[in-house]
């Protein structure tokens, strides 16, 4: 059953629309040679071209062009061998130029399509309109001064991708796992680091309502939403907003509107209220962006793996559930640790480790996959360490936890802490001579059919070892004795 | 097509130039004359056409592309130095509400 | 011989020879600034002693066998021409007090080859005018006079008014202009000088002050064409900092001035006769061709059918992109700023640009806004593409008929203050046969080729196949020879 609103007159439907703006990963900004990094002094990473000096010119970052081409090869679309910078114009504080350098008419990238996963374990196909490449604009500070704002150009400059959804999303949840997809994708590709907090990546999201079986209603757009979570809210916060309005004889009027993250609904956007007219026209200071085709080809063959690809081989070549898969797969860095531990060893063991023991761990500690509380390669050694025997599972947790606690490899804590299983079957046979001497009432027992007792012995001999017996020599032992 | 007076006044809020009202018809009557010569163009039978977007005469210029190096900034001095309104290291106008 | 009346191939001969030092060639161009200046107003910016310690520094390079092209050349600058620590105002009061941290890549080219820098020349606000009487650094007084109306304030032509007077009165060797719609030509023709603005993408437009940026060219003036030539072959070459610069060979354009132009195609298109043109401009053209014919050149008549279309789509195509280009003037990084205590931002934008911007320049910012915007684009920026599209392939077709094009090079000779310029569209029909090389990106040299009744100078035109400037240049040679052009403007250093 799809996802509805439930309103006064009955069940309506979403339809939802993402624009998102990410960052492109480059060392120089879009046009000019300036940095890219996050965080530096103001102003200090501007060149003349952001600043919109008169007499500066633009010249475009092969790098920048490269990376929207991945992108459209990661998002299934169509490349544009030909495409064009307009100029689209209005005047804001933090636009130095007047203008901000974008692709309107002509985009590198067309159409393709991403899939998404839903909770309920099905995917759905999510239309891409387009991926354009633009300039992003400054920052303007409005906290530092009382009657003043204060600009910062640091970011004057850096390319962006503005990636166009189709309006195919129907709740919101599907606006999350878009978002989350995508997400996904660039940080596999390397084309954004998707750090959502510093702003690489801001969504715009259209929101419109329907009764079943119309079409579509006057949409509005809420702007700049900066986390999955919060797109999520949005959406639903707009939807309600929007059958509020109609149950009630309104009209919802086409605008821009802001989702305020404090109290959880939408609002207009007063400053913006002007008709905007952005006069869009072919920059005059660019000649076309022509790339060839085999440019295209060569960077195709370089794509790392996708997200759907290393989850497809996950299933197939470690055999574990396509939950598993999902899971392991969602980050990069996660599917990294994985593999690493994986590797060589019992891949479905290594998913528990890693999805169980570990994730809790990251939680308890507050650490991330990127720095683990574990690294892959001692989390692979314990694993190992359980292969040999040396520790039985219920030891091997205790080892896990000392790791977190100290940061030590599993070897040395075995060897220091005297956990080491014991497998010298002379010392067993020692143990269970006598537990099975202290319980001769119990061994008559078993020797008259009561087989469940078997764990009884078991549990015995391994208490009296410290649980360091290595279970299946407990267990071969004890069989032949009570045999 | 002949520019109203509120097409006028709109024309100079786009463009961000103050225009008195006792300037307005003024305008409308220079911006109109400048128009109407140039209406002449509608005779001009472009079907088919390819517009002209820029200025190279061969017209098969293809955008040329940098390296992704860091070749510029840290100049925020010079940046700042021709500013009218300059707040420390940055840029100041008007608050700017939101 | 007074200094100031060398050619910049005098006086490069000189110099190497010794016979003058650059700083004497330097302080003769300073006394005839001083002098002349107060008057003529070629120079908003005059740094006399940056040049004599530039021209000093020149001498003692030449003596250690290390003089570029130009060593020691005293040259004006187009206020348009970002200038490194030296202010630029574009001709604007909105670029009051700018000090560029930079420098334009054609002025750093000449001053790499020894140029001296006297100045920089006044000009049309933002290059927008035909008489340099919309600087708000004041008129430009074009050195010559009427014969029968001595006192007639008489324009240079513009936009680069003052490099072309400066360089008439022999207040500089030569300078450097831009040409967007003929803002070298004309007011090369106006000052009884040459003047060229090569192909589109010859010279680099980095830090030149844009105004319409697919129009927008730089170039030359001098006294010679040769002169021009050497200068142009300064200012030209491949810049990776502008996208729309050639990345093609800069050819020695002085050795192309001598070249004969026997046997060449000279195409003359029918087009440029318009109706209401003087008699002594057709009587000139005529002569033009003559001469020629009689060089050994083939005159061919040839079609531009859309021709007298240009200036119409100019002044579609300039507008559209100079209201974009002059967006960034907003008192917020840079020069004017003009706001009350309570402005906001937008009045503060709005009063900057007001104030900041004279008449003609909020004319054409207005106009490019309309044009462009929503449910006009269309009927006007796109279709005038379209006819730029037709403009160009016009002369795409008469270059498989013709080598070069003879034309005027302007429709009347320099007028007086006050003239017909009180209507906008009048005033721009001075640009009527230089704006298609610009629409279509083609060279055109400006040559003095003889003068009218009043005894004013009179300019002829040659446009030639895209970066085939040498063919332009052995044809306007060959003109100068046969001209012969020898009178000399009243109001010039050393009369
Ligand atoms: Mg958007
Ligand atoms: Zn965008």
């Amino acid at each position: 059953m799809s996802y509805t609103i439930e309103g006064e007159t009955g069940p309506w439907e979403l339809v939802i629309g993402l624009e998102v703006h990410a960052q492109v990963v480059s060392n120089a900004k879009l046009f000019s040679g300036a940095a890219t990094e996050f965080g530096a002094e103001p102003n200090s990473q501007v060149s003349f071209v952001d600043a919109g000096f008169p007499g500066m010119l633009p010249v475009i970052n092969r790098e920048c062009v490269a990376q929207a081409v991945r992108t459209g090869l990661g998002l299934n679309a169509q490349v544009n061998l030909w495409s064009r910078f307009d100029r689209k114009n209005y005047f804001y504080a933090d636009l130095p130029q007047g203008y901000q350098i974008s692709q309107f008419a002509h985009p590198i990238i067309g159409t393709g399509q991403i899939d998404i996963e839903l909770q309920d374990g099905s995917t759905k196909t999510i239309g891409i309109t387009r991926l354009h490449l633009e300039q992003d604009a400054g920052k303007s500070l409005h906290d530092q001064h009382p009657t003043k704002s204060f600009i910062d150009l640091n970011r004057s400059g850096v390319a962006l991708m503005e990636i166009v959804s189709e309006p195919d999303m129907r709740s919101p949840e599907e606006a999350g796992a878009y978002l989350t997809k995508l997400r996904q994708i660039l940080r596999y590709l390397g084309t954004c680091d998707g750090n959502m907090e510093e702003g690489s990546m801001r969504a715009d999201v259209n929101v419109s309502v329907r009764k079943a079986g119309e079409g579509y209603r006057t949409r509005c757009e809420v702007k700049n939403v900066n986390s999955i979570r919060f797109v999520m809210q949005a959406v639903e916060a707009e939807a309600r907003r929007q059958i509020e309005v109609w149950e009630s004889g309104g009209t919802v009027e086409q605008e821009t509107r802001l989702f305020d993250t404090g109290r959880g609904i939408t609002r207009s956007m007063r400053s913006k209220e002007d008709a905007h007219d952005y006069r869009y026209f072919p920059d005059p200071d660019l000649p076309p962006l022509v790339i060839e085709q085999s440019w295209v080809d060569q960077l195709k063959a370089a794509l790392p793996e996708l997200p759907d690809q290393r989850r497809a081989r996950y299933v197939r070549d470690y055999g574990i559930t396509p939950y598993d898969a999902h899971v392991l797969t969602l980050e990069k860095e996660t599917a990294a640790y994985y593999e690493a531990v994986a590797k060589g060893r019992d891949a479905k063991q290594a998913a528990n480790w890693v999805m169980g023991d570990l994730f809790a761990a990251i939680n308890r500690t507050k650490t991330s996959i990127a720095e683990p509380p574990v690294s892959a390669a001692d989390l692979g050694a314990l694993l190992d360490l359980m292969a040999d025997g040396t520790l039985s599972g219920k030891l091997a947790k205790e080892v896990f936890e000392v790791m977190v606690e100290t940061g030590r490899a599993p070897g040395l804590i075995v060897e220091e802490r005297g956990l080491k299983q014991v497998t010298d079957t002379g010392a067993i046979e020692a143990v269970i001579d006598e537990v099975l001497a202290k319980n001769a009432d119990k061994v008559a027992e078993y020797r008259s059919g009561k087989d469940k007792l078997f764990g009884f012995f078991v549990g015995q001999t391994m208490k009296a070892m410290q649980g360091k017996g290595n279970p299946a020599l407990v267990n071969e032992v004890l069989k032949k004795k009570l045999a | 097509m002949s520019l109203d007076t509120a097409t006028v006044r709109r024309v100079a809020a786009l463009a961000r130039i103050r225009l008195p009202e006792e300037e307005v018809a003024r305008v409308q009557g220079e911006l109109n004359g400048i128009l109407g010569w140039i209406e002449q163009l509608q005779a001009v039978n472009t079907d088919g056409v390819e517009p002209m977007a820029g200025g190279n005469p061969e017209g098969i210029a293809a955008m040329p592309m940098r390296d992704d190096v860091v070749t510029d900034g840290g100049i925020a001095p010079k940046v700042l130095a021709n500013a009218p309104d300059r707040e420390g290291e940055y840029f100041g106008v008007p608050k700017v509400v939101e | 011989m007074h200094p100031t009346d060398f050619t910049i191939a005098g006086a490069v001969a000189a110099l190497e020879e010794g016979v003058i030092s650059a700083e004497e060639l330097t302080r003769a161009h300073v006394a005839a600034i001083e002098a002349l200046n107060p008057k003529i107003n070629a120079l908003i910016t005059v740094t006399a002693e940056h040049a004599i310690e530039a021209a000093r520094a020149s001498d003692a390079k030449r003596a250690r066998g290390e003089a570029g092209p130009l060593e020691g050349i005293p040259l004006a600058i187009k206020d348009l021409f970002c200038t490194e620590g030296v202010q630029t105002t574009a001709g604007s009061k909105i670029l009051d007090g700018f000090i560029p941290p930079y420098e334009s890549t054609v002025t750093a080219q000449l001053k790499r080859d020894g140029a001296v820098f006297l100045g920089k020349a006044n000009l049309d606000e933002f290059a927008m005018g035909s008489s340099n009487l919309t600087s708000a650094y004041g008129a430009v007084l074009n050195p010559w006079s009427r014969r029968n109306d001595p006192d007639a304030r008489l324009v240079p032509g513009g936009s680069s008014g003052g490099s072309a007077a400066a360089v008439a009165a022999r207040m500089v060797l030569g300078a450097t202009g831009t040409d967007t719609g003929g803002s070298i030509r004309q007011p090369a023709a106006f000052c009884g000088i040459a003047g060229i603005k090569p192909t589109y993408g010859r010279c680099s437009r980095f830090g030149i002050v844009a105004y319409a940026s697919s129009l927008d060219q730089a170039g030359p003036f001098a006294r010679t064409v040769e002169d021009c030539a050497v200068l142009l072959r300064s200012m030209a070459g491949h810049d990776p900092k502008d996208s729309t610069s050639a990345d093609r060979a800069v050819p020695d354009f002085a050795a192309a001035c001598t070249r004969s132009v026997k046997g060449l195609r000279i195409g003359v298109p029918k087009e440029y006769h318009i109706d209401g043109m003087p008699a002594e401009i057709e009587k000139l053209w005529r002569q033009g061709l003559d001469w020629l014919r009689d060089a050994g050149a083939e005159i061919v008549e040839i079609s531009l059918p859309h021709a007298g279309y240009a200036l119409p789509t100019y002044y579609i195509v300039a507008p559209a992109e100079a209201s974009s280009n002059l967006a960034r003037y907003d008192g917020v990084r840079f020069g004017l700023r003009a706001a009350e205590k309570e402005s906001d931002l937008r009045d503060l934008y709005e009063r900057t640009r007001a104030a900041g911007f004279g008449p003609e320049v909020r004319r054409r910012i207005m106009i490019g806004t309309y044009v462009l915007s929503a449910g006009y684009y269309d009927a006007y920026y796109l279709k005038a593409q379209k006819v730029r599209a037709l403009i160009a392939r016009d002369f795409r077709e008469a270059w498989s008929k013709v080598d070069a094009i003879l034309a005027p090079a302007t429709p009347s000779a320099a007028f007086a203050e006050g003239e017909g310029s009180d209507d906008p569209v009048q005033m721009y029909l001075n640009d009527v046969f230089t704006v298609t090389a610009n629409l279509a990106g083609l060279p055109g040299l400006s040559v003095p080729a003889g003068l009218d009744p009043q005894g004013l100078p009179l300019g002829l035109q040659v446009l030639g196949r895209p970066f085939d400037e040498e063919t332009v240049f052995a044809v306007g040679a060959a003109i100068e020879r046969a001209a012969d052009f020898k009178a000399l403007p009243g109001m010039r250093a050393g009369a």
